[in-house]
């Protein structure tokens, strides 16, 4: 038992090395970084951290990033709700074919979407807005969000609903006091999900925002090639973009496994 | 029993409004680009299938499928065996449960240019930890900017990094849904760890497996953002995958249209792809 264990912690320092050195290097000086090798920050300096948080065009970037990334979850599971209600109590002309139509749009690169993207949101006037990248980005979140979200009621007996409705419920009232509850490990997961894949996508983000809405990640991006490759600025600010999802991970720790063991494929 | 019900299209209906507008209307706009051939200026001319032609003879086309396909087949090969490994080696509950589970899911939370950046700090020959602990203490020649087979290994060893973790958490999950009872019935029977293991635990596992493998294929097969910050597609064009060679084509010489078609051409691959495996994996169910 004990030698089996090993696996799993052998796994896990291997998944932390290359973020250790990331935030050890977010605390070196560039001089240090570029005049050689060191395993442990010699002169610890917040320098990197303090041009972060004082540039405009640093924090705006967390900020838009935030903005959308929450749009589009709240979008996402909010209209995802009632089509998994549809997908897992109703039969009606063409659902199997539309449930696997929409799981279809996960399969598409978002390389191919790059260029019509961008004329799409030209064209509704929508470009360079939070709202362009929160709508982009329900492309792949909006069937990953009813598919998890259809398992999860799918575990609920249908009793449930009969019952309420000869106890003289509104579907409405229905849905908000007693469906909601007893499936809301199920947004939980469905949240995070939606969270964490609009958060690590960068293309679509990029193509549709030049200097309103740019994600943090652009930001980055740009200082890479522009700025004469000031390593420590962008490893703090990789170290940075960790924390969100780290905090929200921590919310669903208990869920996050069963979210897609529940789905049906 | 589910209840014959049309009103289910009412509910549905802001979901596909929304998708429909996200996906028809660009992919409309690809399939009009792919049979058309422009001198710029908004002027376009009919060019019929002649894009489909030219890139399914184009050995440009051939290697970057090839290299796709390639890192692919690898990328399944490690992860899905490797992620099993880790879940049936992983304590079935207790306080350490969570803390693997967060610290496991973290590398699929970073951003994935973030992944690039930090991949590419990490293995910089003289400044990176494992280009420095290579070069200098092992002696090993190892510079992923020089040497094709160094940038490989390279864009592997970041992708298995990344997500790995994914087919560990759906296989856990799994794993953990099988009652103690088909233990004890296994211990009675005096069955060996490997029989649990192929009778009991890898057909509890078959259904979250085909959806692992399902998630891997899709986006292995689509992967742009990481290997492009970490190597760019070089050295050369070694690491030049399908998708980094679209957006090449597509951005960087402005092709619309040989782009267009081959954005069509990718997209049927993966959709194809997808249904054969999953076909495949449901047969049996179905009998």
């Amino acid at each position: 038992m004990r030698k089996r264990s090993l696996i799993p912690i052998i796994y896990i320092l291997f998944l932390m090395l290359p973020i250790y050195w990331l935030v050890a290097m977010s605390f070196k000086t560039t001089n240090e970084i570029l005049s050689g090798f060191s395993l442990f920050p010699q002169t610890w300096t917040l320098e990197n951290y303090r041009v972060i948080f004082t540039d405009p065009t640093w924090y705006w970037g967390y900020i838009n990033s935030i903005i959308y990334v929450s749009l589009n979850t709240v979008i996402s599971v909010l209209v995802a709700l009632p089509a998994a209600y549809a997908f897992s109590r109703y039969r009606f002309l063409g659902d199997k074919q539309l449930f696997f139509w929409l799981l279809t749009n996960r399969m598409a690169p978002a390389a191919v979407f790059a260029l019509p993207f961008f004329q799409l949101y030209s064209a509704v006037g929508l470009f360079d807005t939070h709202i362009a990248v929160a709508l982009a980005h329900c492309l792949f979140n909006i069937p990953l969000a009813v598919w998890i979200l259809e398992g999860f009621m799918g575990g609920v007996p249908k009793e449930l609903d009969e019952t309420a409705f000869v106890d003289g419920y509104s579907f409405p009232r229905f849905f908000g006091t007693i469906f909601l509850p007893n499936i809301s490990a199920g947004v939980g997961v469905a949240a995070f999900f939606c969270f964490m894949f609009s958060w690590v996508e960068l293309l679509l983000a990029k193509t549709l925002t030049a200097v309103e809405a740019k994600p943090i990640a652009a930001t980055m991006t740009k200082t890479a090639s522009s700025a004469g490759y000031e390593l420590g600025l962008l490893a703090a600010a990789g170290t940075l973009t960790i924390i969100p999802g780290a905090i929200v991970i921590w919310f669903v720790r208990n869920y996050i496994a069963k979210g897609f063991a529940l789905g049906r494929v | 029993m589910k209840t014959e019900n049309q009103k289910g299209w009412f509910f549905v209906l802001p979901v596909l409004v929304l998708v429909a507008f996200n996906a028809l209307i660009p992919m409309m706009t690809v399939v009009n680009y792919s049979v058309q051939e422009t001198f710029g200026d908004n002027v376009f001319f009919w060019e019929g299938l002649g894009w489909f032609e030219q890139l399914l003879r184009s050995e440009r086309f051939h290697a970057s499928l090839g290299r796709q396909f390639l890192f692919t087949g690898i990328i399944l090969l490690i992860q899905i065996p490797l992620g099993v490994v880790i879940a049936l080696s992983m304590p079935r509950s207790g306080f350490w449960v969570p803390v693997c589970l967060v610290l496991m899911a973290l590398p699929m939370l970073i951003p994935w240019n973030v992944v690039g950046a930090m991949w590419n700090i990490f293995t910089l020959p003289d400044i990176g930890l494992v280009g420095y602990f290579l070069n200098h203490t092992l002696g090993i020649t190892y510079d992923m900017t020089q040497d094709p087979l160094a940038a490989w290994i390279t864009i592997i060893v970041m992708d298995v990094w990344h997500w790995t973790s994914l087919v560990v958490l759906l296989a856990y999950a799994g794993l953990v849904s099988i009652p103690d009872a088909y233990y004890q019935a296994a211990r009675i029977d005096g069955a060996s760890s490997w029989s649990v293991f192929r009778f009991i635990q890898l057909p509890k596992m078959k259904r979250v497996l085909t959806i692992a493998i399902l998630l891997r294929f899709m986006d292995s097969f689509n992967i742009y953002t990481e290997p492009f910050v970490l190597t760019g597609g070089g050295p050369g064009n070694s690491t030049t995958l399908l998708s980094i060679d679209l957006v090449k084509i597509a951005l960087g010489q402005f092709d619309l249209g040989p782009a267009a078609a081959m954005s069509l051409i990718y997209f049927a691959i993966t959709l194809l792809v997808s249904w054969l495996f999953y076909t495949l994996m449901t047969r049996n169910d179905a009998q």
